[in-house]
């Protein structure tokens, strides 16, 4: 068994966070429906904060409303504020769905969003003739309640809670909840999912609202998203494919369609060869078709290049950090391709890291890593100085560790600040544990080639 | 007026020449306009974020933490422990309960850990609500400890920016008057709000060298707490980025007798009356005499080579929106430098007098805005036509949808843009974006360059 849960020292103060905080999720999840703004209710300088740290990840316009909550708010409620900012969002921002997330400052001053949502829909009137009052979803994400995973777990179960209320016959389609990905990641995923012939609704899904084209137009909300309509009747598909393991114990989406009679497949993040091979068995199931050429094809390629890079990699040693879903898929592809993770940290507190970092593991590595939970980068640099693994993945956020252990950082994962092109990475299916197989490989190359005194260029 | 406007923002908009000038502004952001605004804490965490011996503690959940972990270009020439993103993390419990134990076990151990000259706590949104004693752990803390342990009082929603540079200010006015001052020449200065982005306040630090003039406390770029504690030894104040540490120039003045000036170092023309600023307020004609010979120095090298780059972005339109509006007065008048126009200009917490300076240095139909959103951005930016947009990063996919080019005038840039040298490099950045290739193949609201 791997080490016990903050095996590390645990501090009162916390240096370096491994995670950031609730609403950033829950504006995430937002960006990825169809005409959606995310609205934060609080004070201003959230919604900025978080505008800031999106946008210089995915390089794109993130508009994030606020209600702007002053002092005098503070201390007699935020509920005219609210309404004032829904309005000014609706008429202004032509907005087709909002996404009201809570935050610190509101979530402990007490007001109770539902019930104001519930009054403003009473009351409110939609400038522009015929335009009907879009529906407004809300969220509960105060900062100190978890991670910014759980943020985004928790928006996406609210839309499915509060829009997939249509009953009726069941429409034959495949819902599917992809978690925490890039854009290129949704984008991958649907593919696969239409490449099997099922009509697929992917909550949510920013695979063109955070990737968008160059338009010469700023628009009032970017296009893509996932459709109203989709989202309104996912209690009538098929079943539900949801991806994440943190979701195991979560009132989540999955489970909210599973009491509205949509069969689940729980599954963890699709990382790596078996974690894609489940993904690709459960579609097989629902569809009753075997995988087609094209991806059979990329399986293929991906097993070859499994032997072609095995001798490069083996042995090397790894620290893994980020959420706990992308955590638990790196370091199960680390395990298939014959790298040893060391160290697996998340600042998050979902589940039951260690036991599922042990059963990936299994059979694979000489011994299952250390699994450290709810840490900070203090932590984790104080076990990696002890370690010393020789190959570091995870978000831009580690890079000051790499560079005091001289160790390559393959950046993965949320937020990538120092380099370019986070929105078109991908990491799920075969395609992408090629693409991280390749950078893996070439990160290992490279450092190999820039600390050798001779500087080969034919390895 | 396009439908995207908002009614209760009309009078926070105005066009420079068009009769007498009224604009109004220093109010509350409006609740789902997208304002490009922070808020309290994060007006007192850019202020003191530089003071590089200072242990910076954050008490609050994470968030306000995180997203001000290392972003931004303030060099240090010795430690970087400002450069760490320490938080205590609340959780439900902490609200619940009080956070109070948590925070002086969070100081003991971190002050154990890193020695710091001072600490600065800072307070978030709920640390307002929960009613924790700040002010009681700090002293408590202190007399532990040893150090100053100062509260800020930056609670996110009791304001906006101005209100945490006011908060800064006043915490670092409980350091100042608290050193020993023995030793310090009469011709000697303070520089107040220049954060040394980029290692810029160090060529400013290299001129006033040359002229003979020593600085006493860098606030709060490349920051040092005794040197902030002695800094009302000072024989002057140099004030840049006014809206962040004029109120501390005015406190040291009624309490010390620090007369001060308000100065830019962006530009040829602001950079060159700064240090002649100086130069005038010693009266020494020695130093004036030295100061005429290093702008004339400066200028000889700097000129051919702007003017260069002047020839292919003669005629060409600029937009401006930044956090305040003192930098713009420079911006105006580097771009009219560069042969461009200004068609727009805007900031996030400017005064009246800043927007009546605008209003007044720039060409008659300038759209002049306080407190804008991308909306409103967007649709001066389309009507004017501006060629190029100066401000931040959340400004930088509004400039890049609409097909312009962009410069990074903010906070996390990583280019010295201020002095002599940093004008040149101000030249190339925005040469860089405006004459870039890709032009010839995007969409973009200008059309095409012939």
């Amino acid at each position: 068994m791997s080490q016990p849960i903050n095996a590390a020292p645990n501090y009162v103060s916390t240096t370096n966070a491994c995670k950031l905080c609730m609403p950033l999720g829950a504006c995430l999840a937002f960006k990825g429906v169809e005409g959606c703004v995310p609205f934060l209710h609080g004070s201003q300088g959230c919604a900025t904060y978080m505008r800031r740290y999106l946008i210089s990840h995915f390089r794109e316009p993130v508009d994030i409303a606020s209600s702007s909550l002053g002092e005098k708010q503070a201390v007699f409620g935020g509920g005219p504020n609210l309404k004032q900012g829904l309005v000014n969002v609706i008429n202004k921002y032509q907005a087709r769905v909002v996404g009201v997330a809570t935050t610190c400052l509101t979530e402990t001053i007490g007001d109770d969003v539902p019930a104001l949502v519930r009054e403003f829909n009473k009351t409110a009137v939609v400038e522009g003739g015929g335009r009907e009052l879009p529906p407004i979803v809300t969220v509960a994400s105060p900062s100190y309640g978890g991670s910014h995973l759980l943020g985004f777990h928790r928006a996406v179960a609210a839309l499915v809670e509060q829009l997939a209320t249509e009953a009726g016959p069941c429409h034959g389609g495949l819902n599917l909840l992809p978690g925490l990905l890039s854009p290129a990641d949704l984008r991958h995923l649907r593919a696969l999912c239409e490449d099997f012939g099922l009509a697929t609704t992917l909550l949510p899904d920013y695979s063109l609202t955070l990737d968008g084209v160059a338009m010469a137009e700023y628009q009032l909300i970017p296009e893509g998203g996932t459709p109203l309509t989709a989202i309104q009747t996912m209690a009538r598909a098929k079943a539900t494919i949801e991806l994440g393991r943190s979701l195991e114990n979560l009132p989540s989406a999955g489970r909210v369609l599973e009491r509205r009679g949509v069969p689940l497949h729980s599954l963890a993040s699709p990382i790596g060869l078996r974690g894609s091979d489940r993904l690709v068995e459960t579609l097989e199931h629902l569809s009753g078709r075997e995988l087609p050429e094209v991806h059979r094809r990329r399986r293929g390629q991906l097993l070859d290049a499994f032997i072609d890079a095995h001798k490069y990699l083996a042995g090397v040693t790894a620290l893994v950090y980020g959420d706990e879903d992308l955590c638990l898929g790196l370091t199960s592809f680390l395990a298939e391709i014959g790298v040893r993770p060391l160290i697996v940290a998340t600042g998050g507190e979902l589940g039951l890291l260690p036991a599922w970092v042990d059963s990936v593991c299994a059979g694979l590595t000489p011994e299952p890593p250390q699994v450290l939970a709810g840490v900070d980068f203090w932590q984790i640099a104080e076990l990696a100085r002890e370690l010393k693994p020789e190959l570091i993945l995870g978000n831009s956020k580690g890079y000051p560790l790499a560079r005091e252990l001289g160790a390559p950082l393959v950046r993965v994962g949320f937020p990538i600040h120092d380099r370019f092109g986070a929105p078109r990475q991908t990491v799920v299916g075969y395609q992408g544990a090629m693409e991280l197989l390749d950078r893996i490989t070439n990160a290992i190359l490279e450092k190999r080639q820039d600390d050798s005194p001779v500087g080969y260029g034919y390895l | 007026m396009a439908q995207v406007m908002f009614d209760e923002r009309a009078d926070q908009m105005a066009v420079s020449g068009e009769g007498p000038f009224r604009i109004s502004c220093d109010k509350e952001s409006l609740a789902g306009a997208v304002s490009q605004r922070a808020c309290v804490f994060c007006g007192s965490r850019v202020v003191l974020y530089p003071i590089a011996d200072a242990l910076h503690l954050v008490h609050g959940p994470i968030g306000c933490a995180a997203y001000t972990w290392d972003i931004r270009g303030a060099l240090s020439s010795g430690p970087q422990l400002h450069r760490l993103s320490f938080s205590t993390d609340l959780r439900e419990t902490d609200v619940i309960f009080g956070g109070e134990k948590k925070l002086l076990a969070a100081l003991d151990e971190l002050i154990a850990r890193h020695h710091p000259a001072a600490a600065f706590v800072y307070s978030t949104c709920i640390v307002g609500l929960i009613g924790d004693d700040l002010a009681a752990v700090c002293r408590q803390a202190e007399a532990r400890h040893g150090i100053p342990v100062i509260p800020v009082m930056s609670e996110g929603f009791k304001g906006n920016k101005r209100a945490g540079y006011l908060a800064a200010c006043q915490a670092m006015f409980k350091l100042v008057g608290t050193g020993d001052t023995s030793g310090i020449s009469p011709q000697s200065v303070n520089l107040l709000g220049d954060f040394n982005l980029a290692g810029e306040l160090w060529i400013i630090r290299g001129y006033l060298e040359r002229m003979g003039v020593e600085v006493v406390a860098n606030v709060t770029g490349d920051g040092r707490v005794a040197d902030i504690r002695r800094a009302h030894g000072a024989g002057l104040n140099l004030v840049q980025c006014s809206g962040a540490t004029m109120e501390l120039a005015k406190m040291m003045e009624e309490a010390h007798g620090t007369p001060f000036k308000r100065v830019s170092y962006f530009g040829v023309e602001d950079m060159s009356q700064a240090l002649y600023d100086v130069a005038e307020h010693f009266g020494d004609p020695e130093m004036m005499a030295r100061t005429r010979a290093l702008v004339k120095e400066e200028l000889d090298r700097l000129y051919p080579q702007l003017m260069e780059l002047r020839r292919d972005l003669e005629g060409r339109k600029a937009a401006i929106y930044v956090g305040g509006a003192f930098k713009a007065f420079s911006l105006v008048k580097s771009f009219r430098l560069l042969g461009m126009q200004t068609v727009l200009v805007g900031s996030q917490t400017g005064t009246e007098a800043d927007y009546q300076e605008l209003a007044a240095i720039t060409d008659p139909g300038t759209i002049i805005v306080d407190d804008a959103n991308p909306l409103e951005l967007m649709h001066w930016l389309k009507e004017k036509g501006a060629d190029v947009f100066v401000g931040g990063v959340k400004e930088r996919p509004i400039a890049y949808k609409l097909g312009l080019g962009f410069c990074d005038h903010n906070h996390e840039r990583k280019i010295a843009l201020e002095g002599f040298s940093g004008m040149l490099s101000f030249a190339r950045e925005i040469h860089r974006t405006v004459l870039s290739p890709v032009w010839n193949f995007v969409p973009r609201i200008g059309g095409r360059p012939s």
